[in-house]
């Protein structure tokens, strides 16, 4: 036991200083920002082009008086809405000819407007490409109703929070902690893979199984990813509490607390990835060992992924329902145990469901781990001629 | 049934049988290693070398059959006493090659500190000392075989299991080579390498186990294995025919102007009395120790020993 220990740290720490010590982890630890920034871009984009699309100009005919009655309604509008698009209203003075000034706003390349409003405050008239019951229709009818005859001040009385807010709030940090889990835990199990292949491609795997239990070469090279992801978690959390701290007010105290608290849902997180991690990184490795290249390892994975997927589509049913059937059935299966006990840590406080699903899925670990080691040194080594694989007799 | 006094044998395996699938890799190899003898391995490539020094090694168990390494029936559980440089050879192309030394040496119980001291220590010997902090990927093939070879022995093994290690060393390199297993033998290392090429086994051996198809045909010492093989008789006379022909047995080859035959049991004596007095008119006459080349194809067979390698000589 001692050497299986020694000897798996001696394959960790050197699996874990070549990873973290590479130019690689630098693009591992950068990654997260890729989505981020490319999110923001084109949200920022996007969001430009929809308001731009969906923000339409009226004229409105109408004195100044009039305009400035419509004009007090539209931002009282405006504040209502957020940030949903408000028709937007520009005044233009009477003419003579109203027809024509009608006629003439329409055409006007310069006024760009959908529509034309005339007598607003005698015989409400809109002219132009809108519908009956549209948006533009609407809005402008609120808007006479409101300058006609201003609304009464709502007293409003704020409060910190509400049953419906926090309910909300929590199911978001649900998903965003099963999602975070379910991404990272692929990502690391992936790049636990290539390390084998590589390893099996350069032939030190038999230098390493001729000195050391082929076991403790699985548990290394497990646990060795999983340091290795826990520094990445580090520095993003660093990260993330830094750039909360500057760029919004109350910084890391600004996001809503989790059911179980902030700090006991941060290790159970841990812990829950740590777990995640260590089942399907077993199946990965187990999956490695049968294959000698990329394109057998990709043929091999995909199968595991699609059922990840699969198991990650399930947990996620169990995101605002945490005791529902559904939900207890996911905390049971060992595969998605961890990912829905993360979603409930944010939305139930109780403590005591997590202690019986980590000793739960640590006895799970340790089966899945035991055969996947057992599978690794049965297959990692084959030497000499081998029965044809079923994976390569169904694609012959 | 493993043989009694075990303290002689660094390496001791009975009956061992490998099957891959419906293929028997090992049939049957039984062998013995004397503690610090070198002790060779051949046959041609497919024989089952790798296989056997695989199970001996503990990488892989055997289908069946029983070894002992070092005096531990679990090898790996001797690990730490034993040197292995695969027939693939396997380093990290990206360390360094002192941090792959120490590595190798940490597999095998060494704190890095030390192995890197030793890294360090042996590179220098061997003129790699420029290279000690730079990565392996800019190493020609010959010195990251060199660099593999001294993670092999950083750690100071009792035992030091080398398959085919001469393969791809231009001629200079097999000499160090050479050298260095004669110098971890003297130092009292046992010593079991595997080749396909017989010249190697000849001047290095003094045991071997000729494998072929899984199969050990001939296990025992080097001169065992010449003694299978009567003497070699290269007799060249002034006159072509006479009485003297009765001396020579009916198979003797005639090239050239040489006749070729086994030594007679009788031995030398009695042919040269015949010689002499049938009149043969001796211009020469050479009585060869048959070399191991000789042997293997006694041994192993025509086919296996046109796989082989006869080697330089030295």
């Amino acid at each position: 036991m001692t050497n299986l220990v020694r000897a798996a740290w001696v394959i960790g720490r050197r699996d874990f200083t070549a990873t973290v010590f590479s130019k690689a982890f630098i693009f591992f630890l950068i990654g997260p920002l890729f989505p981020v920034l490319l999110g923001a871009l084109f949200g920022g984009i996007g969001a430009r082009v929809a308001s731009q699309a969906e923000q339409p100009r009226v004229a409105v005919i109408a004195s100044d008086t009039e305009f400035a009655k419509l004009a007090a309604a539209r931002a009282q509008l405006g504040d209502a809405m957020g940030d949903r698009p408000v028709v937007e209203i520009f005044a233009v003075p009477p003419a003579p000819d109203e027809s024509a000034q009608v006629r003439d706003l329409l055409a006007s390349k310069h006024h760009s407007v959908v529509a034309v409003l005339a007598d607003a405050f005698t015989q409400p008239h809109l002219t132009g490409a809108v519908d009956k019951d549209g948006t533009v229709a609407g809005q402008l009818g609120l808007l006479l109703s409101a300058a006609q005859a201003p609304p009464k001040p709502l007293e409003v009385t704020p409060t910190a929070r509400s049953s419906g807010s926090v309910d909300r709030t929590r199911a978001i940090t649900a998903q965003s902690g099963q999602m975070i889990l379910f991404f990272l835990t692929i990502i690391l199990a992936g790049m636990t893979l290539s390390q084998l292949i590589e390893e099996k491609s350069n032939k030190v795997i038999e230098v390493l199984a001729a000195a050391v239990p082929i076991e403790s070469i699985f548990i290394g090279k497990l646990f060795a990813m999983l340091v290795t992801s826990l520094v990445g978690i580090a520095v993003w959390l660093t990260v993330g509490v830094v750039a909360l701290s500057m760029f919004t007010h109350g910084g890391a105290g600004s996001i809503p607390s989790p059911a179980v608290g902030s700090a006991a849902f941060l290790i159970l997180t841990l812990v829950y990835f740590a777990m995640n991690y260590l089942l399907l990184g077993s199946v990965f490795l187990s999956i490695g060992a049968q294959a000698s290249t990329v394109r057998e390892v990709q043929t091999l994975s995909m199968p595991v992924t699609v059922a990840q997927v699969l198991i990650f589509g399930f947990a996620a049913l169990s995101v605002g329902l945490p005791d529902s059937p559904m939900a207890i059935a996911g905390a049971v299966f060992p595969l998605s145990s961890p990912l829905v006990m993360v979603a409930r840590a944010a939305e139930k406080p109780e403590l005591w469901p997590h202690v019986v699903a980590i000793a739960w899925q640590a006895l799970w670990i340790g089966i899945v781990v035991y055969v996947s080691a057992r599978l690794f040194r049965r297959t990692v080594l084959k030497s000499g001629p081998v029965k044809r694989r079923w994976w390569k007799k169904a694609s012959a | 049934m493993l043989r009694a006094q075990s303290s002689e044998w660094a390496v001791e395996a009975t009956d061992l049988i490998k099957d891959f699938g419906g293929t028997r890799a090992v049939d049957g190899v039984s062998l013995g290693v004397p503690v610090g003898s070198i002790y060779g391995l051949l046959g041609p490539n497919g024989a089952g070398k790798t296989t056997t020094l695989r199970i001996l090694l503990g990488i892989i168990d055997p289908s069946s059959g029983v070894r002992r390494v070092l005096g531990h029936d679990r090898p790996l559980d001797a690990a730490q006493e034993i040197g292995y440089l695969p027939e693939e050879r396997g380093l990290y192309p990206a360390m360094h090659c002192r941090d792959a030394i120490a590595f190798m040496g940490a597999l095998r119980g060494l704190s890095l500190a030390e192995g890197r001291r030793r890294a360090d220590e042996l590179l220098a010997g061997h003129g790699l000392g420029d290279w000690a902090r730079k990565p392996i990927r800019t190493l020609s093939k010959g010195m990251a075989q060199t660099v593999q070879l001294l993670g092999t022995i950083v750690h100071r093994p009792r035992l030091l299991v080398l398959d085919e290690p001469f393969a791809g060393l231009d001629a200079i390199n097999q000499a160090r080579l050479e050298e260095l297993i004669r110098r971890e033998a003297r130092s009292g290392v046992t010593i079991i390498f595997s080749t396909h090429v017989i010249a190697h086994a000849e001047r290095l051996c003094e045991r071997i186990a000729i494998i072929a198809k899984g199969k050990v045909a001939f296990e025992g010492a080097v001169d065992e294995a010449r003694a299978r093989l009567r003497p070699i008789v290269r007799l060249r006379t002034r006159n072509d025919d006479g009485p003297w022909r009765n001396a020579i047995p009916a198979d003797a080859r005639h090239e050239g102007r040489e006749w070729i035959f086994e030594l007679p049991e009788s031995g030398p004596e009695p042919l040269l009395k015949a010689l002499i007095d049938g009149a043969a008119g001796i211009e020469t006459l050479a009585i060869e120790r048959p070399g191991l080349h000789d042997a293997f194809v006694a041994i192993a067979g025509d086919k296996a020993a046109a796989e082989m390698v006869e080697g330089p000589p030295q």
